[in-house]
């Protein structure tokens, strides 16, 4: 096989990482960082798939989506750290009900 | 045995420039302490070192040593991997910028195989140094949180948001030569500047020139920015409890990064391995300049050092100038006088360069760490935008070639 | 097998152990750290996939501000070692199976499809920053321009989302 399919088989187990990282963490910041894991994966995928087809828009398409992925980290931030002030903790099994 | 080296030519071609580059910056780096001390003790009417060696000539050597024997405590509580891994990681990423600047103008030729005169030729190398320069705020930040105490956070925090503020100023007042050259290899943007003093681009980028240097003043935690390592601040700052060879670490870390920031000064705005002199014939004897500069200099260490006041002193230093002597003979040799050319514009104006920035050590007070950031802020990053701005208009506005 | 397919070995071994590692470090710093690999490794996997201007972007932009930012969080938040509840554990237990199984199906249906023939002009690699770059500026400048409208109402929602009540 050629190097651009290794690189998206990578990417499907990141993926399944970072989902795995999602589900299971308690943790909000680590469940933000498998959110981002998820999205590298994605990015190795496009980036391997503008190769095989030849095409830039692939490539096109990651710079949208680390721009989006940096927009979205600091306002996610930013929530955490309301989030972390009124519940303090960072654990998501307190902070899962409306009731404080 | 000449087989195995045509046939792992690559690769041993890599390692020797690899090797080669590593021990000379090493070197300077421990030499640059010691430059810094004698001129910044010269600039407050004093001495610096000099007693240990000839004019404090191995004062880096005992400072090393020093560094080596010291006691090594270990404060309890810490996070032992990121606080064993925070120097290691500021170190490794000053020594590695210098990778992908170029040195030397062509290729040469080494066991038969053409290479190019930087240690590796990228496409994007530009972009590679901003990464490493970006990389580089992790040393910090890490190391002021792994200590497990007040002042260090602090200073951790204070730092490390300072180096992400001027980053971005850094990084804007290179645009104007991206705009101009259309590369972002710096061997490109380096030959865009041959043909003398006057095509080099600190003259049409001079804001793009003023913005870099303090903004790289900033990001290397330099006087007039130095406040988080500042003694009377917060004892030291990030590495107030790093001690021996961690911290040497640091230190050597902060003077490679300031060697690094000195030769993109030189590359990107002053020509780099190019003379002053344009190249037509009239100017040949230009050629001789290095070996001028090497024997006068030879010959002047000779003579002071004969009458030097110590027995040391009256053999060390003669040899030194003996064998500088010998170098500039060596480089009016027709088969070096063309080597030797680029390298030796390049490190005269990274030397010129460096000291700029320890005369601005000895000169200037510190901000106040509000005065910083909104300096960097406020000032810096509208005025390297404004940079851009007006660069693209013009080079917009130019008669398409 | 040439130096290409054994470095995209290296860096994909390093992008993996630092997924794994993302998972099973219970502290946030060290997972931060192992995701900082992650993205590192993966700069050099599309510095071999031939898209350069993206790797030093990655770097650039990902590892060198992005995650800055959670490291700074994790910092300033104290955060600490994860707690390990009777809930976790569970879930630990019954999820582990669907995680494998999405990550297997994944991988087969991807290794095992068609390729897809080349179809478009042929990239040329020593250009393609200049062409990447071009084709940002001229057909997808809209989207272009929307990204930094989005990163500055991001902006004020970041600062004013995380202000104290004074």
């Amino acid at each position: 096989m050629q190097l651009e399919a290794y690189a998206v088989i990578l990417s499907a187990v990141l993926f399944g990482l970072g989902a795995l990282g999602f589900v299971f963490k308690r943790n909000i910041i680590t469940i933000f960082m498998s959110i981002e894991l998820m999205l590298n994966a994605v990015n190795l995928s496009f980036v391997a798939f503008s190769r095989i087809r030849a095409l830039l828009e692939g490539q096109v398409f990651v710079f949208f989506v680390i721009v989006v992925a940096a927009a979205e980290a600091a306002v996610g931030m930013a929530i955490i750290l309301q989030v972390a002030r009124n519940r303090h903790s960072l654990n998501i099994e307190r902070i899962d009900l409306l009731k404080l | 045995m000449s087989d195995f080296l045509s046939a792992n030519a690559g690769i041993l071609i890599a390692l020797i420039k690899v090797v080669v580059v590593v021990l000379v910056l090493l070197t300077a780096v421990a030499y640059i302490t010691w430059f810094e001390r004698k001129v910044v003790a010269h600039m407050q009417s004093r001495w610096g070192p000099e007693r240990v060696g000839p004019h404090g000539l191995l004062q880096p050597l005992a400072d090393g040593a020093k560094f080596l024997f010291k006691e090594d405590p270990t404060p309890a509580g810490i996070d032992r991997f990121v606080y064993f891994l925070a120097p290691f990681l500021a170190l490794s990423l000053s020594l590695s910028t210098i990778a992908v600047i170029p040195l030397g103008p062509g290729q040469i030729e080494i066991f038969g195989r053409r290479t190019w005169l930087s240690v590796a030729e990228l496409n994007i190398s530009l972009l590679v140094v901003f990464a490493i320069t970006a990389l580089s705020v992790y040393g910090v930040a890490l190391a002021g949180w792994a200590s497990n105490s007040k002042y260090p956070l602090l200073g951790g925090l204070r730092s490390s948001a300072q180096m992400l503020s001027y980053e971005l100023s850094l990084t804007m007042s290179v645009v104007g030569i991206v705009l101009l050259t259309n590369t972002f290899s710096l061997r490109d943007i380096v030959d865009d500047q041959r043909g003398g003093l006057l095509h080099w681009f600190v003259f049409p980028q001079i804001v793009g020139f003023a913005c870099f240097f303090i903004s790289a003043l900033a990001e290397t935690n330099r006087v007039p920015f130095d406040l988080p390592e500042a003694e009377t601040e917060l004892v030291a700052g990030f590495h107030t409890e790093y001690a021996s060879f961690k911290f040497a670490m640091f230190f050597m870390a902060e003077y490679a990064a300031m060697v690094t920031v000195s030769f993109m000064v030189a590359v990107l705005f002053f020509g780099g391995y190019f003379s002053p002199f344009p190249d037509t014939s009239e100017f040949h004897w230009t050629f001789y300049l290095p070996t001028a500069g090497a024997v006068i200099s030879g010959v002047l260490l000779l003579i002071h050092g004969l009458r030097y006041y110590t027995a040391f002193g009256r053999v060390v230093l003669p040899v030194i100038g003996a064998a500088l002597v010998g170098l500039g003979i060596v480089c009016a040799l027709p088969g070096v006088i063309g080597f030797v050319q680029g390298p030796f514009w390049l490190i005269a104006k990274v030397a010129t360069v460096l000291f700029v920035y320890v005369w601005t050590r000895g000169t200037l007070p510190r901000f106040r760490y509000d005065q910083l950031m909104g300096f960097g802020w406020k000032f810096l990053l509208p005025l390297s935008l404004a940079n851009v701005l007006i660069t693209s208009l013009i080079v917009a506005l130019r008669p398409a070639q | 097998m040439n130096v290409e397919t054994i470095l995209f070995f290296i860096l994909a071994a390093a992008a993996l152990g630092g997924a794994v590692n993302l998972i099973a470090q219970t502290h946030p710093i060290h997972s931060a750290l192992s995701l900082i690999v992650v993205m590192v490794a993966l700069a050099g996997i599309y510095l071999l996939l031939g898209a350069e201007l993206l790797a030093a972007v990655q770097i650039i932009v990902y590892a060198g501000a992005i995650m800055v930012l959670f490291v700074f969080i994790i910092m300033l938040l104290n955060a600490g070692v994860e707690e390990r509840t009777a809930i976790s554990r569970a879930a630990t237990w019954v999820g582990l199976p669907f995680g494998v199984i999405l990550t297997v199906v994944l991988g087969w249906r991807i290794a095992f499809s068609q390729a897809p023939a080349h179809t478009g002009p042929g990239v040329d690699m020593v250009r393609a920053s200049r062409e990447l770059s071009q084709m940002l500026f001229t057909s997808y400048v809209f989207p272009f321009e929307l990204t930094s409208i989005l990163i500055l109402v991001a902006i004020l929602g970041a600062v004013v989302l995380a202000k104290r009540d004074f």
